[in-house]
């Protein structure tokens, strides 16, 4: 999902004293407690909330590029408020979950230099193009839509500042996929030329935002582990299936046709069955080159660069202000 | 990195009138001013308050984790301060 990047294998390094720690831990996860940032965790436990809190909040930052690239041209005033709206959203959970990963003892700013030199990684989703307007309903229904299948369970997680963060990112984000089925909405039931808009936003988004879900149950390293300390409620095909039973119907009541010809539903599972993922485009774009990587990281990197007298003066200022504070308590002694 | 961090701030709304203030998460901001503007931008987008309160978080002293049995384990077993715990004859109704 928004932390497909979890690619690399953990160390692990025990002690016996470690080892009745982390008993102690693991059954405090199993009776479904919260882990709270001062109490004591797994150094691997940390370390891959870490990694997965700031991938989850670099994907919140970059997705505000694909999208803001269409503020400023959209069709009518209420579209524009609402993306407006919706992006300014996004800011505010990046926002959220960096105060979260914060609480494991990373600064912020090392966070954002890990994603400004590339270090750290983002949903690969964001790498691709919006070519047109409906490319904006695109995403809220389907890149949104996937995003809140996988945040749901993410609700329930172990790590209380993480859980806490995603009920109200789910809270204020359910606005956005409903956002984006109503512009595809309106597309589909438009002219022809719209309708065929609609159909070509769908043809391309529709296998990125199944990759959201990341490698499938086969490929992915990490899922073990992440389940057992409640990072993870659900796999990552688990997941994909759910959003493609639930999402395929919406389609089809808008008279779309999806880009896959194995997708049939399946009366004996009671699911739809779908063609192969092709992992390499996946494998591709999640290690940078994406079609559109290198944009992002520049209009990311530029928009801190050009930040940078701001942040600078802010801080003069409230030196300025404080020391003005203490220069007339002085005088008034 | 050049830059010095941001000092950091937690922030309490209250939702309405008559609730008290309640922590819904934190933020970096160079003083309490920018803090509560910043607050009022990141957290009160939905009408969710009517009041900000900002406090730097190196400000909040917490009691330690290690401690939660010592501290709070005692008042368990203290059942009579409870109006539950005491007995008042059928009779005599509510209470």
């Amino acid at each position: 999902m928004y932390t497909q990047g979890l690619n690399t294998k953990e160390a692990h390094s025990s002690s016996p004293a470690d080892a009745a720690r982390e008993a102690r831990f693991q059954a405090r996860i199993d009776e479904d407690e919260k882990i709270e940032p001062n109490d004591w965790m797994p150094a691997a436990y940390r370390r891959t909330l870490v990694r997965q809190i700031s991938q989850h909040a670099h994907s919140e930052i970059v997705g505000m590029l694909p999208e803001g690239n269409w503020i400023t041209r959209a069709p009518t005033l209420r579209r524009k408020a609402a993306l407006l709206a919706k992006v300014q959203d996004e800011g505010g959970h990046g926002l959220y979950l960096y105060a979260a990963a914060e609480t494991l003892d990373v600064t912020r700013e090392e966070l954002v230099e890990q994603l400004l030199t590339g270090k750290a990684k983002y949903s690969s989703i964001f790498n691709y193009p919006t070519l047109t307007w409906a490319d904006i309903g695109a995403i809220g229904w389907l890149v949104d839509g996937a995003a809140i299948m996988n945040q749901i369970p993410l609700c329930r997680c172990s790590f209380g500042p993480y859980a806490r963060a995603m009920i109200r990112i789910c809270k204020e984000e359910s606005f956005h996929q409903r956002q984006g089925y109503e512009i595809m909405s309106t597309l589909a039931r438009g002219t022809p030329e719209q309708k065929s808009m609609a159909q070509d936003a769908l043809d391309r988004w529709w296998w990125p935002s199944l990759m959201m879900f990341g490698p499938s149950d086969k490929e992915s390293q990490h899922s073990d582990t992440s389940m057992r300390w409640k990072i993870k409620r659900f796999s990552n095909d688990d997941l994909r299936q759910k959003f493609v039973d639930a999402t395929v119907p919406q389609g089809h009541a808008l008279g779309l046709v999806f880009p896959d010809a194995q997708l049939k539903w399946n009366e004996a599972a009671a699911r739809f069955d779908f063609g192969p993922i092709d992992w390499e485009e996946f494998r591709q774009v999640v290690s940078g080159n994406g079609p559109c990587s290198k944009d992002r990281m520049r209009a990311r990197r530029k928009a801190h660069d050009e930040g940078a007298w701001v942040r600078e003066a802010a801080m003069a200022h409230a030196a300025k202000l404080q020391s003005r504070e203490v220069a007339a308590k002085l005088a008034a002694e | 990195m050049t830059e010095a961090n941001w000092p950091l701030f937690e922030v309490f709304i209250r939702s309405r009138g008559g609730m008290s203030h309640r922590h819904v998460g934190s933020l970096h901001a160079v003083d309490a001013e920018m803090a509560l503007q910043n607050a009022r931008d990141v957290y009160t987008r939905r009408g969710e308050g009517l009041s900000i309160w900002v406090v730097p978080s190196s400000a909040i002293k917490a009691s330690d984790p290690g401690d939660k049995e010592m501290l709070f384990e005692p008042a368990n077993s203290k059942i009579y301060r409870h109006p539950t715990f005491y007995k008042v004859p059928k009779d005599v109704g509510h209470m």
